[in-house]
């Protein structure tokens, strides 16, 4: 009884004292941020690391996901009649919603999980250390670069699945299933909105790459330096990510569309 | 040396992957074109029921669109809405006696404003308000028409 009580006890001060450094971290990134900027090799090459590489699998679900509504709006539409307004389906779910957020979670398994690990190594193979030895701040050289080019790279990310998406539920709705071409471009012009989705939808990935990251980095570079830690972290790292993703989905959801009734 | 250049590359072609599938969301896909239409003028239209009409729906006349829904407010002092057209400078030889009607395309499609030109000699200018309205059809309120009507025509 006394037992449970103490690992309570324990569980939460430790769970408080990550959360503490968690937010110790984010700060010290935000502090650093300007040196990276002033130093864009390091960001061009994490840039490579998290977008160029994460581009095949956002480009190919994607598409997949786009022909797949495609053809599950044109089976439940078509029982209306109202199959001309497939566009608009796809359009709007792809902009607002599954363009941020799948392209997210897909970054968070393909990216996320690749940066807890080479931070974790680094420390378990005392690098980090090593810099510090040099009185050199692991900050502004190793992880805020990272940070930075997950920014850039998730919003880019987002738009090029949606841009596929769409091209996807095309390629389904029009060219296999017969619906309208010119229906199917007026509807998404009518109904997506540059303002109020497009760039809605452009902010939520810039927040979501900023959360992934900072957890990646963060279970990274708070990891236990061993073979074993490295593999928790990263595992970690990705459910952590993930929840996050969707948590500020809906927080930003609210906050964007909250008041249209 | 060469192996830094790919990697640039690589991230430039990325990047402008990017941009490109960004610029093909707005101009393809989003209304952004309808952003920068042409130079416009304001006409002012008082309803007594828009029914479901909203802002940035289409105005036209004889079925051709000629600009948009800017704004609706509700006007304390007549009780009534008071819808802003923006009109295209293209078309700004309307009569005084226009009239402005609210209409459904289809039977359950999106609500716009359909103006008819009257036959009066002067045009109405920028800011000029459109006299002869109808309001938006509400269902609800024919069918109820319709049932009072049978039901006190059976007595």
């Amino acid at each position: 009884m006394i037992e449970a009580l103490v690992r309570l006890g324990a569980g939460s001060l430790g769970a408080t004292a990550t959360t503490g450094r968690a937010g110790m971290f984010l700060w010290r990134l935000l502090a650093q941020l300007p040196a990276s900027v002033r130093r864009p090799g390091g960001v061009v090459r994490q840039l490579y690391n998290l977008g160029v590489l994460s581009l095949i699998i956002i480009l190919v679900s994607g598409l997949f996901v786009g022909m797949v509504l495609g053809l599950q709006g044109y089976n439940t539409l078509v029982d209306f009649g109202a199959e001309g307004s497939l566009g608009t389906l796809v359009g709007l779910s792809l902009v607002r919603e599954l363009g941020p957020v799948m392209s997210a979670l897909l970054f968070a398994g393909r990216a996320g999980s690749a940066l807890t690990a080479e931070i974790g190594l680094m420390k378990a193979t005392e690098q980090l250390s090593a810099l510090e030895m040099m009185a050199v701040d692991p900050f502004p050289r190793v992880l805020a670069p990272r940070w930075l080019a997950g920014f850039i790279a998730m919003p880019l990310l987002a738009v090029v699945f949606s841009a596929v998406g769409i091209l996807g539920g095309y390629l389904v709705g029009v060219e296999l299933l017969g619906v309208d071409a010119g229906s199917y471009w007026t509807n998404l012009r009518t109904s997506v909105d540059f303002y109020d989705d497009l760039l809605n939808g452009v902010i939520k990935s810039v927040v979501f790459g900023a959360v992934v990251c900072w957890v990646a980095l963060f279970q990274g570079y708070d990891c236990v330096p061993t073979a074993e830690g490295v593999g928790r972290a990263t595992t970690r790292t990705v459910v952590m990510a993930s929840l996050g993703v969707l948590g500020f989905d809906f927080l930003l959801t609210a906050l964007m569309y909250g008041e249209v009734g | 040396m060469n192996n830094s250049r790919g990697l640039e590359l690589a991230v430039g072609i990325f990047v402008a992957l990017g941009f490109v599938a960004l610029l093909f969301l707005s101009i393809k896909v989003s209304n952004l074109a309808e952003y920068q239409e042409g130079e416009s003028y304001t006409l002012v239209a008082n309803f007594r029921n828009i029914g479901g009409l909203r802002a940035r729906a289409p105005v036209t006349v004889a079925g051709v669109r000629v600009g948009r829904i800017a704004a609706i407010d509700f006007d304390m002092a007549t009780y009534s809405a008071r819808v802003k057209l923006a009109i295209d400078s293209d078309y700004d030889k309307f009569p005084l006696d226009t009239s402005a009607s609210i209409r459904t395309s289809g039977l359950i499609g999106e609500q716009y404003v359909e103006l008819e030109p009257g036959g009066d000699p002067d045009y109405l200018a920028d800011g000029g308000e459109i006299e002869l309205t109808q309001s938006a059809l509400v269902m609800e309120r024919i069918i109820g028409q319709f049932l009072y009507g049978k039901a006190s025509g059976e007595k």
